[in-house]
């Protein structure tokens, strides 16, 4: 089994000072992935991608990426690895063009021009092609990223937050181009904020402080949360969270639209906080607890010290 | 470690090709590679080595005799000098120099006109404030053939005798604060190595930090490259943009302040690249300790003082102290200094030029590789 886990690493570790940010991480992604990194602002994601693509050196770890050693074979790995900043990092006073060909030219990319013409085409970009990079949007700016780190067809594509900041549209076709590039054996360390995005990854891992809290499919994910969610609608929802934020077995109370989810890990002691409120005007429902829900019960719940 | 891998020369020259697109955007620095030497020839050229006229002098009149007031008219003529105080003592008169009252403190000593007619050549003792040397160097070298000329008309007929090929009176210059006067043929081709030194270690030691700075970085450790494409890739473009600056200043040199080339251009022109090579490299090393860009500026500045100072440009190398003449042995400027004045107004030759040229080789070559060396391929 071994041989076709794209990534493979465990203990990987990196202090700055005194101070570790990411703390003996474990990560298994196997060919053809998409693997969903998920994790607040400063919980150690970037840290870790950099120590996977040789740009951080690792403290403490050992392992493989695409069947090379991380720690001493970093070069080679660099050759296969696509890498998305997760800060924009093209050469702004280069032109769109003049960046994909000069990517292209340090991987010795085949068929160079016509390779940089196809992507600027799927870019849909052809047209301002000699626009220098500077003048894009946000959008475009991540987009041209995105390309300029596939030109090379490498088989590890490592994005960090490659969807901040675009719009719905763009990030749906951003999807499907992904499914279909891992359909064709590419694999995918994403990081993201978006929970519709984390639930569109084969695999999800989950970082807080440094480390890793939990790392399954989806639905092994929501599992190892052990919540309980119930869904209630009818009159007055923000005054009836307000109540019953605070009482014993409730850990969350977040409104949905029309609806409240009230979640906790008890299941008895959350029935009994909510039977009070149970009257006829209101529908209450349990329902599977959400990612988002799984989320913050894991933040708060090792915040908090309480079990997870 | 992780450089095991080979240098690529199609990775080097792709480098190359990305510097020499940012360079030509960027018209600010571009600008000032050709602004900065045209400033410097103009300041250095025009305003500070021009003829200045009329420099206020203090005169110590010691003998009332009739020669000691020829010498003072004639040397009044000349335009240079505007006698305008009159000192009772010595003291006096050190004091108004001192001051900056006056530039010049003439003495015609006791007993003058009669030394002069017994052919005892008494001393006239000029006393010049030379902190700024081209301020007084004209005027002082107009001096001697003035009071010859002044003289001879005084001594004709029977003291006709006093007036031989030596000269009628023993001419003192003392040049005070600053013992060696520059010439203007000194300082054009000497500005040639400094305005190179100036701007080439400049532009390079940014090349590294602005690709920190800017983030660009992050993506250029995670392709596969080589730190010496990457550090030979960012020299390569400036070498071109010091090959313009130097055919500028020799234009200019000409064109303007007829500096006599006595020796050979193009032997001067394929000596110029190690120089500009050995300044970029120094740059690049900069670019590779600095922390930031104002960091990056700084060490420039910090090496191009020293260079400035101590390369024989400012002051004369021989008259440094021996610790400085050590320290300027090793900075390039010197040698480039010597290099091309030897060319320009010697007429050297290759022989003669080779003795100086390796010891700036040498100097790349030990910048570019502590620059490969300190180049970190992480960002830790
Ligand atoms: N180069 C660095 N030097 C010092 N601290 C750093 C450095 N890079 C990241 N950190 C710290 O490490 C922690 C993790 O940062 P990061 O990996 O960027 O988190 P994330 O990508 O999940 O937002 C943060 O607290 C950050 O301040
Ligand atoms: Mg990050």
């Amino acid at each position: 089994m071994a041989d076709d886990l794209a990534i493979d690493v465990r203990g990987m570790t990196k202090r700055f000072g005194g101070r570790t940010a990411v703390d003996h991480v474990d990560l298994q992604v196997r060919e053809g992935e998409i693997c969903g990194f998920l994790g607040p602002n400063g919980s150690g994601k970037t840290t870790f991608i950099r120590m996977l693509c040789g740009l951080l050196q690792a403290d403490e770890g050992s392992g493989t990426c695409l069947g090379r050693d991380v720690i001493q074979d970093s070069e080679a790995i660099k050759r296969q690895v696509g890498y998305m900043t997760q800060k924009f990092s093209f050469w702004e006073d280069l032109s769109i063009r003049e960046n994909l060909d000069f990517v292209a030219r340090m991987y010795f990319v085949k068929d160079r021009k016509e390779v940089v013409r196809e992507s600027l085409d799927r870019l849909g970009l052809t047209k301002r092609k000699d626009q220098l990079a500077g003048q894009l949007s946000g959008g475009w700016k991540q987009r041209l990223a995105l390309a300029a780190c596939m030109i090379h067809r490498p088989k590890l594509l490592l994005l960090d937050e490659p969807t901040a900041g675009v719009d719905p549209r763009a990030r749906r076709e951003f999807w499907e181009e992904i499914h279909e590039l891992a359909g064709q054996g590419l694999t995918f360390l994403i990081t993201t904020h978006y929970m519709d995005e984390a639930e569109r990854c084969h695999r999800l891992a989950f970082i807080l402080n440094g480390k890793l809290l939990t790392h399954g499919r989806v639905d092994e994910v929501i599992e190892q949360g052990h919540l309980t969610t119930w869904s209630v609608s009818g009159p007055n929802l923000l005054n009836l969270a307000a109540q019953l934020r605070g009482r014993p077995g409730v850990e969350q109370a977040v409104a949905f639209g029309s609806v409240l989810h009230v979640s906790g890990s008890d299941p008895a002691a959350l029935e009994q906080a909510v039977a009070p409120f149970r009257t006829r005007e209101r529908e209450w429902r349990q329902i599977e607890s959400g990612l988002e829900d799984v989320f913050i019960h894991f933040m708060d719940a090792s915040k908090g010290g309480g079990t997870p | 470690m992780k450089g095991h891998w080979e240098f690529s020369l199609r990775r080097f020259w792709t480098m190359v090709i990305k510097e020499f697109i940012q360079m030509r955007r960027d018209r600010v620095t571009f600008g000032m590679m050709i602004g900065i030497p045209l400033l410097q020839l103009v300041l250095f050229g025009f305003v500070i080595n021009s003829d200045p006229k009329h420099l206020p002098a203090a005169v110590l009149l010691a003998d009332r005799g009739p020669h000691g007031r020829t010498l003072l008219g004639a040397i009044r003529n000349s335009g240079y000098f505007d006698f305008v105080r009159e000192a009772r003592t010595e003291a006096e008169a050190q004091e108004m120099l001192a001051r900056g009252e006056v530039q010049f403190v003439v003495s015609i000593p006791e007993n003058f006109t009669r030394s002069l007619l017994r052919g005892d050549r008494p001393a006239v003792l000029v006393e010049a404030d030379a902190t700024d040397p081209a301020a007084t160097g004209n005027a002082v070298g107009a001096l001697r053939t003035l009071i010859d000329a002044a003289l001879s008309n005084d001594l004709k007929g029977p003291l006709a005798f006093l007036a031989p090929t030596v000269g009628p009176v023993d001419l003192r210059i003392h040049a005070m604060y600053n013992p060696e006067a520059i010439t203007q043929y000194n300082i054009v081709p000497g500005l040639m190595g400094v305005v190179l030194t100036m701007t080439m270690v400049m532009i390079t030691a940014l090349a590294i930090t602005r690709e920190r700075e800017r983030g660009t970085m992050e993506n250029l450790l995670a392709m596969p490259a080589h730190p010496a494409e990457v550090l030979v890739g960012k020299i390569v473009p400036y070498i071109l943009v010091g090959y313009v600056q130097v055919s500028l200043i020799l234009v200019v040199a000409r064109a303007l302040f007829h500096v006599p080339m006595a020796g050979s251009l193009p032997l001067l022109f394929a000596v110029s690249l190690v120089f500009i090579v050995a300044n970029l490299a120094m740059g690049i090393m900069f670019s590779t300790v600095a922390a930031n860009q104002l960091q990056a500026v700084q060490m420039a500045f910090f090496f191009f003082l020293p260079s400035m100072l101590l390369s024989g440009f400012m002051f004369p190398f021989r008259g440094m102290p021996q610790w400085a003449q050590a320290i300027g042995e090793v900075l390039p400027l010197t040698h480039f200094l010597r290099i091309v004045r030897g060319i320009l107004l010697k007429g050297n030759g290759f022989p003669e030029v080779i003795r100086q040229l390796w010891q700036i080789a040498v100097f790349a070559a030990v910048a570019l590789a502590i620059g490969i060396k300190r180049y970190r391929q992480t960002l830790d």
